[in-house]
Formats: C-alpha cells, sequence, structure tokens
C-alpha cells in the first residue's frame, strides 16, 4: 500500500492546533502498580464535573485538553507520573486526590503545584528540563516514551515516524541500508555487542527467496527492563526498526519474541501491528515499493535461555528452547533452516534513527568503539531508581551520584559512602566496586575488567548487601535456568550452588573456595551457549573483588553484612525491653512472645530473621548479630 | 457425555491455531488460559491432534517454567526475586508468605487449594523493588506486614 505519511502528519498536527493543554499520564509497569490507571480515570471524570472540555484521542473532531496514556517515562520509584503540557511540568507521585487541584491550579489557573513537583534538598524541580534525573541523561532512543500516546500510529507518524523506513524502502538498496548501520558503529544492545551492520550484511550475501527477522524481547535477565519499556513506550519503533532491517536482507517475514511476563508489552505490541497493517506500513509493496513484510507476535513461555538466539528459534518453531551449536549461525540457516537475522529490541528501535539522521550524526555521541547511547536500568539501592539513557562512555559516578542521586541505606535515605558495589550485566556480568567509579563504560573496558554491558541492568547495593549472597543468587537463577543440554552447566553450576550454600550457611571447609573456583573456570570452557560459558561470571567477580567476604564467611563463620540468616540470630536485649508490645504485634509470623510491660523473647525457631521487628522498636533493644 | 465435554475447549484451540505442530507453545497457552494447568490427557490429545508425539509435547511443556502440569490455588501470588528485589530482600517476603500460609519447604500450594505462591525471576517493575503480583494486581515496595495485610484481606473476601 502507499501510505501517504505526509497528509496522516499534517491530519494530526491541525488535530493539536484545537488542543490547548495536554496531560500525559505514564501507564508504564512501574506506574499502574502504583496506582495511575485509577489517577487516569479521575482526570477524566474530575474533568468533566469542572466543565473542562476533555478529549482522550488525537481526532479531527477532538478539542480542549487530551489526556493521553505514554509508555514508561523512566522515573518509576517517583510513580505515577503526570505530565501538563505545553509548560512541560511534571508532577510525581500523584494520587486520586490530587487530580481536583491538578486541574484547578494548572490546567484552569496556570499555576504550578509546587507540593507536587520533584524536590531534592528543599529545591523545588518543575519538570524534566530542571530535574537533575533527566537533565543529566541523553534520552534518544527512549526519547519518545513519555511523550506520546503509545497506541497512537499516526502521533509517532506525526514526529516523523516511518519516515525512516519509507526512505529505507525508496530511496535506499540493501546494500546502502547494510553499509550505513554499519558505517554508525551500531553493535547489539542485548548483550553481545556484535556489530548490526556486519549481522545484516552476512545474511543479507545468503541465497534464497525466503529469510526472516527475529526481534529479541526475551528480556530474562533479572533487573533490567528496557526492552519492555520500549514495547510499551514506543512499539512502532521497534515496528520501524524491523522493516528497515528486513528490506536490508531481503525478508519479508518477522517475529517479535516477547516474553509473556510482559503482559503489557504484549498487548500494546499486538495492537501496534493491527493498527500497522491497517494503514499499510506493514504488509504488501510498502510505501509502493516491492517490499512487502507481515510481521507476527510470539509470547515466550518462561525461559531465560530462550534470550540466546538458536534457543529462541527452537521455541518459535515448537520446540523446547534449547541452544544449538554455532556455526552454522543463525544469518546462514535460522528459523525453518533459512537464514534470519535477530536483534535485540533496543538495537531495533535505534535503527530508524540512524537511517533518517545519517551515520555521522548517530557517531557523534558515545566512544569510537562503542557508539551511539545506551539504555540502563538502574535500580537497588539509589535514591531515584529507574530507566536511563547516557552515552557510552558515561561513567559510573555520573550515573549513580549525578543522575540516580546518590546511594541509600536500608531506610531509603542517600548515606555518605553507603556505595559498595554495583551488578552489572545480570547473571552474565560481573560487579564493579569504587576503583571502577570514574571508568567509562563500554563494551570494551567492561570486557577488560571482567564485567559487560550485558542487556543493561545496573544494580547499585549498599554495604548492608552481602556479596556471597549476590553471587548466590545468580548460580540459583543460572543452575535453574540451565536448559540441561551441557553436563558442565547442568551440574557444574548445581555443585557451585551447593558449594555457595556451604559457604553462606557455615558449612564451608578452607577448600571450598578453591574448588569453587576450579569448577567456574570448567564451567566457563565446558558450556556451548552464552548462559553456561558467563554463568560463573558472578562468582569470579564477587571472589576477585571481595574475597575477604568469602573469607569471613568460611573462616570465621561470620556474614560481614549481617545478611546470611544462617549466621546471624535477632535477639532482644533484656535490659532495653520495655514490654510495649510494638515488635510483637509487627511480627508478620508471630515469633515474638511476651505480655505487656513484660520482656518479649523471639523464638528463635519460628524467626524468619525479616528485620521488622528490628525497624519497629524505639528503644533499640532488638539486635541483629 | 461430560467427559467428552471437556475436550470441547480444546478442539476449538487446535481448530484456531490450524492444527499446526509449530504453534505447540501457543495451544499449550491458550490451554493452561482455559484449565489454569495442563492436565496429563489434555497433553496426550494434543499430541495426536497434532501428530506429534506425546514425548516431544510433555518436553515442551516441562521445559518452560510457565506451564504447569500441577492444579494451581485460586489465588496466584507471585514474588519477583530478580536481583533488584533480592538486594531488597526479596527472600524474607517469600519466607513470611509461606510461614503465614503454613506451607512446607517445597509445598508451594495450600490445601484448601486457595493460594498459590510461585517465585518469578524479573517482572520487570525493578524500580519498585520488592515487588509481587497478587492474582494480576502489582504491589511494589511490599513488606512483610504489607503482605500480611494483603492475604488477610483476601481470606477474609472468601470467608464471606
Amino acid at each position: 500500500m502507499n501510505t501517504d505519511l505526509d497528509k496522516i502528519s499534517a491530519k494530526v498536527k491541525d488535530a493539536s492546533k484545537k488542543i490547548n493543554k495536554r496531560i500525559i499520564l505514564c501507564a508504564g509497569t512501574g506506574c499502574v502498580a502504583n496506582g495511575a490507571l485509577k489517577v487516569y480515570d479521575a482526570f477524566l471524570k474530575t474533568a468533566k464535573e469542572l466543565n473542562i472540555e476533555v478529549c482522550v484521542e488525537l481526532k479531527e473532531e477532538s478539542k480542549g485538553m487530551l489526556v493521553s496514556q505514554s509508555g514508561c517515562q523512566g522515573f518509576c520509584q517517583m510513580g505515577p507520573l503526570v505530565s501538563v503540557l505545553p509548560e512541560d511540568i511534571l508532577y510525581t507521585k500523584v494520587k486520586v486526590e490530587d487530580v481536583k487541584e491538578i486541574l484547578e491550579k494548572s490546567i484552569i489557573g496556570g499555576e504550578v503545584v509546587e507540593r507536587l513537583c520533584y524536590s531534592e534538598n528543599g529545591s523545588v524541580y518543575k519538570g524534566p528540563n530542571e530535574i537533575p534525573f533527566y537533565k543529566k541523561q541523553h534520552r534518544h532512543v527512549i526519547k519518545q516514551c513519555g511523550r506520546i500516546a503509545a497506541e497512537d500510529i499516526e502521533e509517532y507518524i506525526s514526529i516523523g515516524g516511518y519516515y525512516a523506513a519509507k526512505k529505507a524502502c525508496l530511496e535506499m538498496s540493501a546494500e546502502d541500508i547494510c553499509k550505513e548501520i554499519l558505517d554508525s558503529g551500531l553493535r547489539g544492545r542485548g548483550g553481545g555487542g556484535f556489530p548490526t551492520g556486519r549481522k545484516w550484511e552476512l545474511t543479507r550475501v545468503q541465497p534464497g527467496p525466503k529469510k526472516y527477522v527475529i526481534c529479541n524481547g526475551d528480556e530474562g535477565d533479572p533487573g533490567a527492563f528496557m526492552d519492555r519499556s520500549v514495547l510499551e513506550g514506543n512499539p512502532h519503533s521497534v515496528i520501524e526498526g524491523m522493516i528497515i532491517a528486513a528490506k536490508a536482507i531481503g525478508a519479508d517475514e518477522g517475529y517479535v519474541y516477547v516474553r509473556t511476563e510482559y503482559h503489557l508489552a504484549v498487548e500494546r505490541m499486538k495492537n501496534a501491528i493491527k493498527k500497522a497493517n491497517e494503514i499499510g506500513v506493514l504488509g504488501k509493496n510498502l510505501f509502493g515499493s516491492d517490499h512487502s513484510f507481515d510481521l507476527h507476535v510470539m509470547e515466550g513461555a518462561g525461559a531465560f535461555v530462550c534470550g540466546e538466539e538458536t534457543a529462541l528459534i527452537a521455541s518459535v518453531e515448537g520446540k523446547r528452547g534449547m541452544p544449538t551449536p554455532k556455526p552454522p549461525f543463525p544469518a546462514q540457516s535460522g528459523l525453518w533452516g533459512k537464514p534470519t537475522v535477530i536483534n535485540n529490541v533496543e538495537t531495533l528501535a535505534t535503527v530508524p534513527l540512524i537511517i533518517k539522521d545519517g551515520a555521522d550524526t548517530f557517531k557523534s555521541l558515545g566512544v569510537p568503539t562503542s557508539t551511539g547511547t545506551k539504555t540502563f536500568a538502574l535500580t537497588g539501592h539509589v535514591k531515584n531508581t529507574g530507566l536511563i539513557e547516557v552515552p557510552f562512555g558515561t561513567t559510573l559516578r555520573q550515573i549513580i551520584f549525578d543522575i540516580a542521586g546518590g546511594v541509600t541505606d536500608d531506610t531509603g535515605n542517600v548515606v555518605e559512602g553507603a556505595f559498595k558495589a554495583v551488578q552489572i550485566g545480570g547473571p552474565s556480568g560481573g560487579c564493579l566496586t569504587a576503583e571502577h567509579l570514574d571508568l567509562p563504560l563500554d563494551f570494551d573496558s567492561l570486557r577488560k575488567v571482567g564485567a559487560m554491558v550485558g542487556s543493561g541492568g545496573l544494580v547499585v547495593m549498599n554495604q548492608t548487601t552481602c556479596m556471597v549472597n549476590v553471587a548466590k543468587f545468580f548460580m540459583q537463577f543460572t543452575q535453574h535456568e540451565s536448559c540441561g543440554k551441557c553436563v558442565l552447566c547442568r551440574e557444574g553450576t548445581r555443585q557451585m550452588l551447593l558449594m555457595l550454600e556451604d559457604i553462606t550457611e557455615g558449612r564451608a571447609t578452607e577448600e571450598t573456595i578453591p574448588l569453587l573456583e576450579k569448577l567456574a573456570h570448567t564451567v566457563r570452557v565446558g558450556s556451548l551457549c552464552g548462559l553456561g560459558k558467563t554463568a560463573p561470571n558472578p562468582v569470579l567477580s564477587t571472589l576477585k573483588y571481595f574475597r575477604h567476604e568469602y573469607d569471613a564467611h568460611v573462616k570465621e563463620k561470620r556474614c560481614p553484612s549481617q545478611s546470611c540468616t544462617s549466621l546471624i540470630n535477632i535477639t532482644i536485649d533484656q535490659d532495653k525491653c520495655i514490654g510495649c508490645t510494638a515488635c510483637a504485634r509487627k511480627c508478620p509470623v508471630g515469633a515474638i512472645k511476651g505480655a505487656l510491660k513484660e520482656k518479649h523473647i523471639i523464638d528463635q525457631k519460628t524467626c524468619v530473621k525479616c528485620g521488622v521487628c528490628v525497624a519497629t522498636c524505639k528503644f533499640g533493644a532488638i539486635k541483629r548479630g | 457425555m461430560e467427559n467428552y465435554g471437556k475436550f470441547d475447549r480444546v478442539c476449538q484451540i487446535l481448530e484456531e491455531n490450524g492444527k499446526d505442530k509449530a504453534k505447540l507453545i501457543p495451544i499449550l497457552q491458550a490451554v493452561q488460559d482455559v484449565y489454569r494447568y495442563l492436565p496429563e490427557e489434555m497433553l496426550a490429545f494434543i499430541a495426536s491432534s497434532l501428530n506429534i508425539s506425546p514425548a516431544r509435547v510433555y518436553g515442551v511443556a516441562t521445559f518452560f517454567s510457565h506451564f504447569t502440569l500441577k492444579p494451581k490455588g485460586k489465588h496466584i501470588i507471585k514474588v519477583c526475586d530478580g536481583t533488584a528485589c533480592h538486594v531488597k530482600k526479596s527472600t524474607l517476603l517469600i519466607d513470611a508468605i509461606k510461614t503465614k500460609l503454613k506451607l512446607g519447604a517445597s509445598e508451594m500450594t495450600t490445601k484448601d487449594m486457595l493460594f498459590t505462591i510461585e517465585t518469578v525471576s524479573c517482572l520487570g517493575a525493578c524500580g519498585l523493588a520488592p515487588v509481587m503480583v497478587i492474582d494480576n494486581d502489582v504491589h511494589g515496595q511490599v513488606t512483610p506486614e504489607k503482605v500480611s495485610k494483603l492475604i488477610d484481606d483476601i481470606m477474609k473476601q472468601e470467608e464471606k
């Protein structure tokens, strides 16, 4: 179909002239969990009560105030987020009760409700242009997530969407596209960092009429949610990237593979594909060219290993998701034995920007060997958690202290010197410590220190985190997710996990650590796919930087962070307890016994060591140790 | 006759997917949505309908963690044990829920079939860690006290 993008774009721009105010609610998973949908309903209801003209879609007949739902705006901890345009005010933690005030003051009165603005150290920040969390980022790939209605294809077109696909279909040859992407230096955002242009070129030169493009949205790394945010917030950018990839390699069919846990992302993607088919940017003869492209959504069924290319292909074919040896690479023999390109969500969402603005503009950000920007899921013990995007080469210090606002203690207050480590790259990655705070983050510098960019999960940990426990956590994960094909991955990770359990539960001997180290190297060598090859990384990297913590567990049977429950007891200091019963009432398992004004005692057998009582006691009578 | 009746929905799902063996995973997902688990006789039925071995269907059904061969409780509590939730002490939540529901170490479903507790690797709402999903509602920044109250609320609802 020859879709007229200019006409659609002009229509949207005309319609938006009649809109005088716009409210955008973040409807990403995080904000929805905090009640964003209730706030959305309240806006519509209250606007009617106040006689404000309100519409929910950008159509010819729309006028007055437009209320829309966007994808993830990234500032998850401050949700639900509400933006007011054109003033560009961002309200945080908005509740149903606040809606009336926002409508009265900001929409009717044109004022700012300061108490709902983000504030830090006594200063109030009005909008994303002022808030440090946003101001210090470079949002390119995720720029539109949160600025447009996620499901509105026409609005996506009006901000320049699908023009890159049109350019690729009409003005560029397959070779041109591959060359442009190669020149841009774009490397795969899913973890491997393989040059995307080269991957496409390898697939392009394969003979045969039938080829496939697959978008890998099986974002299984715990602690990573970049792909989810892009799929939810701007699904059309991914579709557009896939159209371009398909043209570059000569494919006419594609799959978007999304984890089933990402319910909202699956729904939004299905909907986006339906709309793209309706207006003809998917289907036969796109923009009047001879390029045709059909797209399907495939839901994963909960297996981390399916993030590996060959395992993903097996599961699309309806088989168990087990990897196969490479070569042959998917570029040669992939889905149903046909040449296949598999790219990560973020990589594909970056492609339209490169085609539109050119490789040189893209290269102007980042460092020579890692060009452009990267999104990171910033979580753990920091003041501001959420989704961020920065150029490659940004240092950890800038991310943690400037953007994230510093490291917090267990109660959420920023504390000097609380920083202990950052885990980067999920179960395949490693940890970075204070000595790496000024290391520029890029593919190669991270590999040198034994970590990796991975898909971009950054988990910040404070001094109360036990690093042996962290290593054990990742080992549990990889052990559970090992598909069982390779003996060393299946049995080796199991033995490593048992050894780590021995260490955290106080049964380890002097021989445990050397044996663990030896096995880690063996598993690395003896596994077929990335899962097994990288599974020992968290152990090796914590051993490298935090060996003293391992030693304390083994030799002194002591957990320095007082976090391993087998090595600590929670007790009540009988001299300080006044018998107020506060702890006994709060204890979720009823382990604390004692009547009013009598000394309380913790039943150690029932106690799960959750620490609620420690936080509850106002008299400092309850101690871990 | 009622024994035959229970296969109606499966037949419909198979038809919708064109009895295509490549669509085994979407078929199993749809069947589990209807029955809340995958009954063994269904697996054999699906295998013969798609003309593949029951071993292959069983293999796929047991490989992916989303599938379950055991009936689940009425309310499903999914506790996220992703990295971010883990460092924010989600294991303590799991312990607290299990103790609260009087579940043994390997038990996941209560005897009255009211609750099933599951851990999932990451729900992608890391900004709100620790996170938990009860049925389809996501709860962020959960504490052992908060979860205890949520369970009490459901129990009260059920008693009515």
